[in-house]
């Protein structure tokens, strides 16, 4: 399989699985590109989405990202139809029918169903991420600085990301 | 006699380039969290939508897998201009953040071996790892209260992070637990 078919497959595949939004497929996007595929090592791909986390727009931005890294700007486009096309047609074939089955009991039970399973997956993401990027002490405290500026302040996360770049360009990482 | 109120214009019914350049400007200043400007671009600047409808095709669109903010864009396109408005309303929304993040990893790539800028993504990374750990803590907290759903959480959290297993089949046996707990709940 090439790496451009393979980028298509990997990423049409989280399309699917990505109940709950981007986050929640950070991990297996992690197993497939870094265990499985060996295209890069995880500080990589830590930084990657570091630096989608700094771009703006939607935070599916680590796909293109990745494919960018693996493959160039058709391994970008390919990864980013990959991760929207297929979630979009669902989405398209959905608005037409979902007036019947807004209402119905099933589908608040499987909305709310999935929150627990969601939930955890963004707990996992997380969790390989701080593994991934506090390497050290200080950017741990980076971290833990940003956890309780945004649990206690109204700060604009973007300020936070600035000030972690700072405090980093100025060496005290 | 009482002077009647004008009827309520009807609501616009935007046009190709309409669609693209709102989700354009969406895309352009979307830092950390698009969906809010989503929600202020197509309900109170272009009034494409009542709040509501809006409110509505959101949980939709959360509902379905994928991107919020990227099936709300395929589903605002589609509502108004069909494919083509889907199409518009997508590359609208993806070409700018794709052109910037492309932008950014270039100049990490190029200048990773001069220290300062190493160690300046370095404490990008740290700031972002605790935004999604923010995150991941903010969604935790309600669970807490329902100790077997706090539990399925956990079972998700351990299956990915700690014993790495595959995703699908990781929903595929989790999701229908978490819909029976909650179907059961429910009467």
């Amino acid at each position: 399989m090439s790496v451009l078919t393979s980028l298509l497959a990997i990423f049409s595949q989280l399309s699917l699985l990505a109940f709950g939004g981007g986050n929640v497929v950070i991990p297996e996007m992690q197993r497939q590109v870094v265990e499985v595929h060996g295209w890069m090592g995880t500080a990589a791909f830590t930084s990657l989405f570091a630096l989608a986390q700094a771009a703006p727009g939607p935070n599916l931005m680590i796909c293109a990202l990745i494919g960018w890294q693996v493959a160039g700007l058709p391994g970008a486009l390919v990864s980013m139809a990959g991760i929207v096309a297929p979630a979009s047609l669902l989405t398209a074939i959905t608005v037409s029918v979902w007036d019947r089955f807004r209402a119905a009991p099933w589908r608040r039970a499987v909305q709310s169903g999935i929150v627990p399973v969601t939930v955890g997956l963004v707990g996992a993401s997380a969790s390989l991420i701080v593994a991934g990027a506090d390497t050290d002490w200080a950017l741990a405290a980076i971290t833990a600085m940003v956890v309780v500026l945004s649990m206690t302040t109204k700060l604009h996360p973007l300020w936070m990301l600035g000030g972690g770049a700072l405090l980093g360009a100025l060496g005290l990482v | 006699m009482q002077v009647a109120n004008p009827p309520p214009l009807p609501p616009p019914r935007p046009g190709i380039a309409a669609l693209f350049a709102g989700f354009l400007g969406v895309g352009i200043i979307g830092f950390g969290g698009v969906l809010p400007l989503a929600r202020r671009m197509v309900v109170e600047e272009r009034r494409w939508m009542e709040s509501a409808a809006f409110t509505d095709l959101l949980a939709l669109c959360q509902f379905l897998p994928g991107g919020n903010v990227i099936n709300l864009a395929t589903a605002i396109g589609l509502r108004f201009r069909g494919v083509p408005g889907a199409l518009a309303c997508l590359l609208g929304l993806l070409a700018a953040p794709m052109a910037v993040s492309i932008a950014l990893v270039s100049i990490y790539g190029r200048y990773q071996n001069v220290p300062a800028i190493r160690t300046l993504f370095m404490g990008l990374g740290a700031a972002a790892a605790g935004l999604i750990l923010t995150l991941a803590l903010r969604l935790a907290r309600p669970l807490l209260a329902t100790p077997v759903l706090a539990g399925l959480a956990v079972l998700s959290f351990a299956a990915i992070a700690i014993l790495r297993l595959p995703l699908l089949p990781t929903m595929l046996v989790l999701a229908p637990v978490g819909v029976a707990l909650s179907w059961r709940t429910r009467r």
